[in-house]
């Protein structure tokens, strides 16, 4: 039997060790969120900044009310006007398309990763990440150079006579594509080459020895094992290009709808931040639902 | 001590190795494998017939794994052709030879169930389902998995698991069954069960097996034949008896088995009685079994220990090799003691007996005078 003052600190120990994460959530996740959510249902004003608090103190016939107003219509117009359902589905679109050709580019190269000797990974690791030591910003004006109608792809297309007449690329949706395929590559790359690091080659061997051939034991053993990695990457070049600003900026020209630049116009061209933090929030929505329901259905299924 | 022990069934003695007209099911013709600079297999020729439940011993890393993975197809001989059933197979990849492999680790798939493993094989046949139902049920049954069909390997116990490993390449109804060290992770008491179960089984399907192993006993329990391979060369090939009674070298006496080994010279032979001169016993050696030498030549005395006998008295029969010493130290191993005898000039010999008595009750203990005498059958004599 433990004494009773053991048992105490024990119980406070684990408080403080599932407590660090949490405050870190709090403070980093909750609080932001909170003060988006509760600017998505403030009124729009022209002052600094420009917004009405949404809690006041009101004397009314000589008596103190606490008045909270909670303006709706910030999501009503979100509904209503087809601009904002047009962005969403639009960008929904983008970073799906992106992230199955992302996954497509991705998928050899981790694969050709892992089944490199072990001395030689982590300088092919090192050759991934590389990218992230200059800006993300100036990679993008870069493949803007590549992209134009006199750039470099332009130019080698039509010096190798494949072409004759420039292709338009940039402000284009395939622009975008090939921005964000390029971003975000290295995070789909990883979690798969991660995986498939730990697959046992003998699983292969086995497969190949049951009558398979090499083709198809790749697609009965290897993909299935290499799910977790899949979907992790998914998630991760998914996500973040659903509000992708820079490159449709930069790359996708004034055409291009996508719900992170529609948050950036009305934040800082139309200042009506109450609508755009209505924007953040139903995209945010719009993103963790449908995740988490998923997330949930596979964690049932590995239970099965 | 379970009593449910599966009992080998009496089979009839066939040895077809015996046999000049037998044609060989498996044929290894002067194999050889290099990684680089290393020879893992080295010009191997060896003949397996079918129905054979064929042994490869060796110590670690003397390319028996890589002999049994060219077998499989998962290697490609450097040189050398293999034969299955009459039709090369030196170019035929593995998915198209008619031989199933039983991992080492396993390699049982994760993400399907046991019984997705065993009709893995069977699926990539393209049979009808119900075919591959019925001869999955059919395995399942053999092995003893019934009621694990729709458990995951990760919820199997480690003799469960090379259960699916064995099932998983039964019903594929290979020509040849190749075993890489298959009872490696289990304790000695289901290893023991397992390889008669193995053994009953390759009788029924009258398969031919070939196994991997670095224990001599395993290899001895389950093979009809087998090979004692030494940096990637075959060193002796034989039935277990053979090769524990007749030694061909030095290497395979001390692999197989305990031995004392005696060095010694050719002195005579006079018809099927050979002497040899042991200088470091100061005896002559007789031996029954001659073999072909110069006066002068070095030799080795092969004795193994429990062909020695210990006394506290000298040997009554004359004829027998004799020699005297001191007990130095016993290791007491339960069914049989070790006596290590220190003879006079410094010389270690070893002998076991029997323990037939308890340890207290036995008469001989440490630094007892003692004589070790064996018969001219017991020993070998040896040319390298
Ligand atoms: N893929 C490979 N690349 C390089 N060398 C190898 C390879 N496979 C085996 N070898 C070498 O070939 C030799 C024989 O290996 P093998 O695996 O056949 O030994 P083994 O007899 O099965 O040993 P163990 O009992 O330890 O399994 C070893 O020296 C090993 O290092
Ligand atoms: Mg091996």
């Amino acid at each position: 039997m433990k004494g009773k003052a053991e048992r105490d600190r024990l119980a406070l120990g684990r408080l403080l060790l599932i407590g660090v994460p949490f405050a870190w959530l709090g403070l980093f996740f909750l609080l932001p969120f909170t003060i988006v959510l509760k600017l998505s249902l403030s009124e729009p004003a022209l002052a600094q900044p420009p917004y009405l608090p949404i809690v006041e103190w009101v004397e009314e016939a000589g008596e103190l009310y606490l008045a909270i107003r909670l303006r709706v219509q910030n999501y009503l117009t979100l509904v209503g006007d087809g601009l904002y359902l047009a962005a969403f589905a639009s960008s929904l679109r983008i970073a799906a398309t992106a992230t199955v050709l992302a996954l497509l580019v991705a998928f050899p190269i981790a694969l050709g990763m892992a089944r490199c000797p072990p001395r030689v990974r982590p300088f092919l690791l090192l050759a991934v990440m590389l990218p992230f030591w200059t800006s993300f910003l100036i990679r993008v004006y870069a493949w803007m150079g590549i992209l134009k109608d006199d750039g470099l792809l332009n130019a080698l297309l039509l010096t190798l006579g494949l072409i004759e007449e420039p292709l338009v690329i940039l402000n284009t949706e395939t622009a975008v594509l090939i921005g964000i395929v390029y971003s975000y590559l290295p995070f789909m790359i990883l979690p798969i080459f991660a995986n498939l690091e730990k697959h046992d080659p003998s699983l292969l061997e086995a497969a190949v020895d049951l009558g398979c051939r090499p083709i198809v034991a790749f697609w009965r053993i290897t993909v299935p094992l290499a799910r977790p990695g899949i979907l992790a990457g998914c998630f991760l070049v998914f996500i973040p290009a659903v509000g992708e600003f820079v490159i449709p900026d930069l790359l996708g020209g004034a055409d291009t709808l996508m719900i992170g630049r529609t948050l950036w116009l009305e934040f800082f061209t139309n200042r009506d931040w109450p609508l755009a933090s209505a924007v953040a929030i139903a995209m945010l929505l719009l993103l963790v639902v449908p995740i988490v329901f998923f997330l949930r259905l596979q964690a049932l299924g590995r239970l099965r | 001590m379970t009593t449910a022990r599966p009992v080998r069934e009496a089979r009839p003695r066939i040895e077809p190795w015996q046999d000049p007209d037998a044609v060989p099911f498996v044929r290894i013709q002067g194999v050889t494998k290099t990684f680089g600079e290393v020879y893992a297999v080295d010009n191997v020729t060896l003949d397996i017939f079918k129905g054979e439940f064929f042994a490869l011993l060796g110590p670690s890393g003397c390319g028996k794994s890589t002999l049994l993975r060219i077998l499989a197809g998962l290697e490609r001989p450097t040189s050398g052709r293999v034969l299955i059933d009459g039709q090369d197979m030196t170019d035929v990849p593995p998915w198209r030879r008619p031989v199933n492999m039983m991992f080492q680790s396993y390699a049982l798939f994760p993400h399907l169930s046991v019984r997705k493993n065993i009709a893995f094989g069977l699926e990539q046949e393209r049979l009808p389902r119900a075919e591959i139902a019925e001869r999955v049920a059919e395995v399942v049954r053999l092995v003893h998995l019934e009621g694990l069909e729709d458990r995951k390997p990760d919820q199997l116990s480690g003799g469960q698991k090379q259960r699916v490993a064995l099932a998983r390449a039964l019903v594929k109804r290979p020509k040849v069954l190749l075993l890489d060290e298959p009872l490696g992770a289990l304790d000695k008491k289901l290893r023991d069960q397992t390889q008669l179960e193995l053994v009953n089984i390759q009788d029924r399907l009258g398969l031919t097996f070939v196994i991997v192993t670095h224990d001599q006993e395993e290899a001895m329990t389950v093979g009809s034949r087998m090979a004692i391979m030494r940096e990637g060369q075959i060193a002796q090939i034989g039935t277990p008896s053979e090769i524990y009674e007749y030694p061909a070298s030095r290497f395979v006496a001390e692999f197989v088995g305990e031995v004392n080994l005696i060095e010694a010279r050719f002195a005579s032979v006079n018809g099927t009685t050979m002497r040899v001169r042991a200088p470091a016993l100061g005896i002559e050696i007789v031996t029954d079994r001659p073999v072909p030498a110069l006066p002068g030549e070095p030799l080795w005395v092969a004795v193994r220990p429990e062909k020695m006998s210990i006394a506290k008295t000298p040997p009554a029969e004359t004829g027998y090799n004799c020699v005297e010493g001191e007990v130095f130290d016993i290791e007491y191993l339960g069914d049989v003691s070790v006596y290590h005898v220190r003879l006079d000039n410094g010389l270690f010999l070893r002998a076991t007996e029997a323990n037939k008595l308890r340890l207290i009750e036995r008469p001989i203990t440490w630094e007892d005078r003692v004589w070790l005498s064996w018969g001219p059958d017991a020993s070998v004599v040896l040319k390298t």
